[in-house]
């Protein structure tokens, strides 16, 4: 199976563990991720606060590149992937915006690509089976916090996938792979991470009450779909406990015992390793 | 065009409808942290009180986490609606937010001449702008020696059609 990757900048930066295991693992699983080819910025944040229409025109240019490859496109952060998913949105059921965008950036828009979040790729293209076919190693013993955040299932009506109150991809992708997903009410709390360069005082709560939350479900650790929520919830927790937050592809690469796990695991600044030794899960 | 229709003309939101029922200020996790909440921004949008609206910490310190607008029992998009409120207090040069700004300001700039963001150029950009110099030096300097801040990164190629783009939206 192939899918067009859109790596997204922080992918190359804060969150190269990210990269790292998401294309080693979905390689090892079967699935080729193949990079768009000169993407650019979907503008984030940034963008749909200050221009409205540069926040769609940005990621169509994306999404024009993708259209001609023809494959669906797989997006592993989860605010790039929420800013496709409204411009693909948008050019399929506004006319006049359709129309503006393609003059924006020049193109036709066909319709012919989907746009998913990775998260989605593993749980609805390869499926649970699949990957729990690959485990050579299940992470058993490790309970763990799936926190999905803001924008994997919101808005619901835009990006079509799970439950948006109660999401529960992530949980079966981590019992697939032997761990045990505890209950929590915090799934889809926001971290504040659009926040947390230039008000780190608003974020620190919020995300203390995340990490707090998780302790008290009895989980070992949280895993995250994306990459601002993974920085945030590890370097704006104040005094919080030192559970480390890990990207699900990281725990699925360990669960295959793919080579080139302990590159991403040092990469963190909680540093995961003697949970994982103390569990046997790493020599 | 009054201010009530200009904020639904441009959000497309039915700004109208909110009843107050309070379902968004209920979820709201920014809501404790900025002046008000976000029934109150419709309420005050219905009445028309676009000074107080403009001037409000809320719009700006909204994280666009979509959960008012997920709940809402009337349709209503209230992160549209905010995002709608911003672009509008900046055309007017109401920035209430001076940091927030900044740093949109910033990270646009950063991918209209790069066609990526560069992270630690632009938070070093971010930070001697904003004359907040030290916070986060420690931070910025583990990242560093993890290989999470490269000094070199990729741009895109075709510089010129992204810029293009900002200038077909009349950005930056």
């Amino acid at each position: 199976m192939e899918l067009a990757y859109y790596p997204g900048c922080s992918l190359e930066a804060s969150a190269k563990e990210y990269n790292l295991s998401a294309l080693a693992v979905s390689m090892a699983l079967g699935l080729r991720l193949k990079e768009l080819d000169d993407w650019a910025c979907c503008g984030a944040t940034s963008a749909h606060s200050t221009n409205h229409m540069l926040s769609l025109a940005l990621p169509t240019r994306n999404l024009a590149i993708a259209q001609k490859g023809g494959l669906d496109i797989a997006i592993p952060c989860a605010a790039c992937y929420s800013r496709h998913k409204k411009a693909d949105y948008v050019l399929r059921h506004d006319l006049q915006k359709r129309a503006e965008l393609e003059d924006i950036v020049n193109f036709k828009f066909v319709g012919n690509v989907k746009v998913l979040s990775l998260l989605e790729a593993f749980h609805s293209r390869v499926g649970l089976k699949a990957i729990a076919d690959k485990v050579v190693k299940p992470l058993t013993g490790l309970k763990l916090a799936c926190y999905y955040g803001c924008l994997l299932v919101r808005p619901p009506e835009i990006t079509g996938f799970d439950n948006p109150e109660n999401p529960v991809s992530l949980d079966q992708i981590m019992s697939a792979i032997g761990a045990q997903p505890v209950k929590w009410s915090y799934k889809t709390d926001c971290c504040g991470a659009n926040l947390s360069a230039t008000s780190s005082s608003t974020v620190t709560p919020l995300v203390s009450r995340i990490i707090n939350m998780a302790v008290e479900a009895g989980a070992q650790a949280i895993v995250t779909a994306c990459p601002l929520c993974q920085l945030n919830l590890e370097v704006r927790r104040g005094d919080c406990a030192d559970i480390p937050v890990f990207y699900f592809t990281e725990l699925v690469g360990l669960a295959m015992d793919l080579p080139g796990s302990d590159k991403w695991l040092v990469k963190h600044f909680v540093d995961p390793l003697p949970l994982l030794r103390s569990l046997k899960l790493i020599a | 065009m009054g201010f009530r229709e200009e904020v639904k003309a441009r959000s497309k939101q039915p700004v109208e409808l909110c009843f107050q029922c309070q379902k968004c200020a209920a979820g709201c996790l920014i809501a404790e942290h900025a002046d008000l909440y976000p029934n109150q921004v419709l309420r005050l949008i219905q009445l028309g009180e676009q000074d107080r609206v403009f001037n409000s910490s809320m719009i700006w310190m909204c994280s666009g986490c979509e959960t008012c607008g997920a709940r809402c029992p009337n349709g209503i998009k209230i992160s549209e609606i905010m995002d709608a409120l911003k672009e509008m207090a900046i055309e007017r040069g109401i920035i209430k937010e001076k940091k927030i700004h900044l740093f949109n300001d910033i990270f646009l700039n950063t991918v209209k001449s790069h066609g990526r963001i560069h992270e630690a150029m632009m938070m070093a950009n971010y930070k001697m702008k904003s004359g907040d110099l030290l916070s986060d030096m420690d931070l910025g300097w583990k990242m560093f020696l993890k290989g999470k801040l490269p000094i070199f990164c990729r741009g895109v190629r075709a510089k010129d059609e992204v810029k293009q783009i900002f200038d077909k939206c009349n950005a930056g």
